[in-house]
C-alpha cells in the first residue's frame, strides 16, 4: 500500500522511470534485487516504465533513473528525449556517472580497429562511450559498479521526504577501517580505498580484493599522492594506469600518467643508446 | 597497592575462571606481505589463541567501547505520535586480557572527556563500567614514543597488570574483582628476588625504546608556529582519508545522521566516528567550510592533541602508541611532525616521495 503521509505530512509518491544504454542492466537488477524491502520501494514510488521488470510503460515520469553509458548517435537522442520529459534526471552506476568500463575502448588511438576486433565484419555502429553528462544535465549521480542497493534505498527515501541527498566526501578507507579490515597495502595488494569516494562500505577491500574506483574520486582526493606510494610499493606503472582508468572517474590522472610514462620510456631509451 | 606471583602456567587456569565472560584479546589476525604477524584485539575462547607477546595491535580496542557506528536511538511511527527507545548497546561485560599501558592510558584520557565532564555520555559510560582490565608488559617497538608522552606505564585505569618475569608473573592487583578472580588460582607473595627481577625486566623495557618526541614547552611552541610553512609540507602528503584517526585510541569525534526506515515507520539516530582530516570536518549549514586545506585540517588534529586537551587536561591526549604512523601511507609520523615544527625545517625530499 502506498504511504500517504510522514508524521502527518502528506506525502507525493513521485512517478519513476527506469531506462538503460549501454550497459550490463546490472544496476537495475540490484534494484529489484532485495526482495526483503523491494514492496517498501514501490510503495514510496510509482514506477511507470521498469523494462527489466514490467511490460507496461508511459512516457508520463518525473524521475527518471539512467543506467549506462552513451555509445550511439541514437542513444544520444533518446537520452536527449528523456532529459525533455523528466524533471529530475538521475545517473545511476558507474558507466551513466563515468563512462564506467565501456569508457575503457577509449583507450586504443584506432577506434576502427577495436570495432574490428569485438565485431568482426558486422555492421555496429560504435562510438567512443561517454558519461550521461557529456549529452545532457544530470541532476543527481549514484555511483557504484554496481550500485548499492541500501545507498539507492536511502537514497530515494530522501527524495519522497523532500530531505537533501548526500554522498560521503571521504574515501573508502573510514568506511574500510570502520569494518576493522586489514589495510591491502599491508597484504602486498594495490587498492584505490584511499582516494575513491566512499558509500560501497568498502565492498572490495572487505573482500580482499583492492579498490578498482568505480566511484570515482572522493571530495579531497590526493591522486598525486597515492600513485607515489603505490609506485612505493613497487607496483608497476602499468598497474597502476590500469586501476586508475578502469571505470572513468579517474580519467584525467591515468592520462596524465601514461603521458609520464611514455615520456620516461623514450628518455630511458635514449640514454641506452 | 598488592603484588602477587603466579606461575606462568597458572595463567591458564586464570583465563579459565574468566572465561564464563566474553574475554576480548590480542591474537594473531594475518601476516604482512613482509612475513610480519598483524595483531587484532577480538574476542579469545581458547588460551592458545592468546598472544600475550604481541608487538602491538594495527587497531586499538576502541570499538568495544567507542564503536564506529553506533545507533544511539530508535523511533516507531504509529498512528498517534512516535515513541522513542534508546539503547546503550551492551549486552554482556568484557574481560580485556593483554592490554598494554598505551592502550589502558588512552582509556583513561577518554574518562576525562566522555565520563568526567559536564555531559558524560552513557553510551559510554555502560561499556566503560561493564569491563575488566587485564594489563601485559609490553614489548617496545620502533614506532612506539609512549615514554615521551608519559604513557609508557599505568598506575591507574586497569584491574590487574601482568609483568613476564621469565617463568612467572609479576601481577599487580588494583581492583577488589581482580583480588576475587585471583582467590581461584595459585598465587604467592612475592619475594625480594622477584623485586628485584621486575625491576630488571622494567629497565630492560625501557632500553628498547629508539623514538622519542621532544615535548618541552610543545602546547607554547605549537601557538608559537601556527603559520608555519611545515604544516603546508606535511598536508600535501596528506591523503585526508581519515585513517589515523580510525587507528587512534583516543580520537572519539563524532557526526550524527538521522535516517528514516523505508518503509517510513521508523527512524534511526546514528553515531559515526569522524576525522578531523576529513574534507567537510568542519562545514557548517549553508556550506562554508572552516578548514577546506589539507594542511589546515591535519594541523588542527595536532592541536586538539598536543594543544588543546593540554590547556583542558594538563596532559596531552596522544598516548605514543605509534598506530597512525604506522597505518599512514603518506608515512606522515607523530615524531617527524613534531620536530619539524620545532625547527621549521621540512623533512629532506619533496612531499610524496618520503625522503627519497
Amino acid at each position: 500500500m502506498p504511504v500517504e503521509s510522514y508524521l502527518g505530512v502528506p506525502l507525493h509518491r513521485p512517478k519513476v522511470a527506469f531506462f538503460e544504454f549501454t550497459a550490463c542492466e546490472g544496476c537495475q537488477l540490484q534494484i529489484l534485487n532485495n526482495e526483503a524491502t523491494l514492496l517498501d520501494f514501490l510503495s514510496l514510488v510509482d514506477v511507470v516504465t521498469f523494462r527489466e521488470a514490467m511490460s507496461e510503460r508511459s512516457d508520463d515520469f518525473e524521475i527518471a533513473f539512467v543506467e549506462g553509458s552513451i555509445t550511439r548517435a541514437d542513444e544520444v537522442k533518446r537520452l536527449k528525449d528523456i532529459r525533455k520529459k523528466a524533471k529530475v534526471l538521475v545517473a545511476m552506476g558507474s558507466c551513466a556517472c563515468f563512462g564506467g568500463v565501456n569508457q575503457l575502448k577509449n583507450r586504443f588511438n584506432d577506434p576502427k580497429w577495436v570495432k574490428e576486433q569485438v565485431y568482426g565484419k558486422f555492421p555496429v555502429e560504435s562510438e567512443e562511450a561517454r558519461p550521461l553528462e557529456d549529452i545532457v544535465t544530470v541532476d543527481l549521480k549514484i555511483y557504484g559498479c554496481p550500485i548499492k542497493k541500501e545507498e539507492v534505498e536511502k537514497i530515494v527515501t530522501n527524495l519522497v521526504l523532500g530531505k537533501s541527498v548526500n554522498h560521503p566526501k571521504y574515501p573508502v578507507c573510514m568506511e574500510c577501517m570502520a569494518n576493522e579490515n586489514i589495510c591491502l597495502y599491508k597484504l602486498g595488494e594495490p587498492c584505490l580505498g584511499p582516494v575513491t569516494r566512499a558509500g560501497c562500505d568498502a565492498w572490495c577491500p572487505g573482500s580482499r580484493f583492492g579498490c578498482w574506483g568505480c566511484r570515482g574520486p572522493a571530495d579531497a582526493a590526493n591522486v598525486d599522492q597515492i600513485i607515489s606510494i603505490m609506485e612505493e610499493h613497487n607496483f608497476s606503472a602499468d598497474t597502476i594506469i590500469d586501476r586508475l582508468e578502469c571505470f572513468g572517474g579517474f580519467k584525467a590522472f591515468a592520462e596524465e600518467l601514461k603521458k609520464k610514462t611514455a615520456k620516461s620510456k623514450t628518455k630511458k631509451k635514449r640514454a641506452g643508446k | 597497592m598488592i603484588f602477587r606471583i603466579i606461575k606462568k602456567l597458572e595463567l591458564k587456569e586464570l583465563f579459565d575462571v574468566m572465561a564464563e565472560n566474553r574475554i576480548i584479546g590480542p591474537v594473531q589476525k594475518g601476516t604482512s606481505h613482509e612475513g610480519k604477524p598483524l595483531y587484532a584485539f577480538e574476542p579469545v575462547l581458547d588460551f592458545n589463541d592468546l598472544k600475550l607477546d604481541y608487538t602491538t595491535t594495527t587497531r586499538p580496542a576502541k570499538r568495544y567501547f567507542l564503536p564506529s557506528h553506533e545507533t544511539l536511538c530508535t523511533f516507531s511511527i504509529h498512528e498517534n505520535g512516535w515513541d522513542k527507545s534508546v539503547d546503550f548497546n551492551i549486552r554482556e561485560p568484557h574481560v580485556f586480557f593483554g592490554m598494554h599501558a598505551c592502550d589502558i592510558n588512552a582509556l583513561d584520557k577518554l574518562d576525562k572527556v566522555l565520563l568526567e565532564s559536564n555531559f558524560p555520555t552513557p553510551y559510554y559510560a555502560a561499556k566503560r563500567k561493564n569491563m575488566f582490565i587485564i594489563g601485559v608488559e609490553c614489548n617496545p617497538q620502533p614506532f612506539c614514543f609512549c615514554r615521551s608522552m608519559g604513557t609508557d606505564s599505568a598506575s591507574h585505569g586497569f584491574d590487574m597488570f601482568l609483568t613476564d618475569l621469565g617463568d612467572r608473573y609479576f601481577v599487580e592487583v588494583q581492583s577488589a574483582a581482580a583480588f576475587n578472580f585471583l582467590k581461584n588460582i595459585k598465587t604467592r607473595e612475592p619475594e625480594e628476588k622477584d623485586h628485584t627481577r621486575y625491576m630488571k625486566v622494567i629497565a630492560e623495557k625501557n632500553r628498547k625504546f629508539t623514538t622519542a618526541v621532544d615535548t618541552t614547552d610543545l602546547a607554547k611552541i605549537l601557538d608559537m608556529e601556527f603559520q608555519s610553512d611545515v604544516w603546508k609540507y606535511w598536508g600535501d602528503k596528506c591523503l585526508s582519508c581519515g585513517t589515523c584517526a580510525s587507528v587512534c585510541p583516543t580520537c572519539y569525534c563524532y557526526g550524527v545522521e538521522e535516517a528514516v526506515d523505508i518503509d517510513l515507520k521508523g527512524a534511526k539516530k546514528k553515531k559515526h566516528l569522524y576525522s578531523c582530516n576529513l574534507i567537510d570536518f568542519a562545514e557548517v549549514a549553508g556550506g562554508h567550510n572552516f578548514r577546506p586545506e589539507s594542511h589546515s585540517r591535519l594541523k588542527y588534529r595536532y592541536y586538539h592533541k598536543h594543544r588543546g586537551f593540554m590547556e583542558e587536561f594538563e596532559e596531552s591526549l596522544c598516548v605514543g602508541c605509534g598506530r597512525c604512523s604506522e597505518a599512514c601511507l603518506a608515512k606522515i609520523t607523530v615524531p617527524e611532525v613534531i620536530a619539524s615544527v620545532r625547527s621549521g625545517v621540512k623533512p629532506k625530499g619533496r612531499p610524496g616521495r618520503h625522503g627519497k
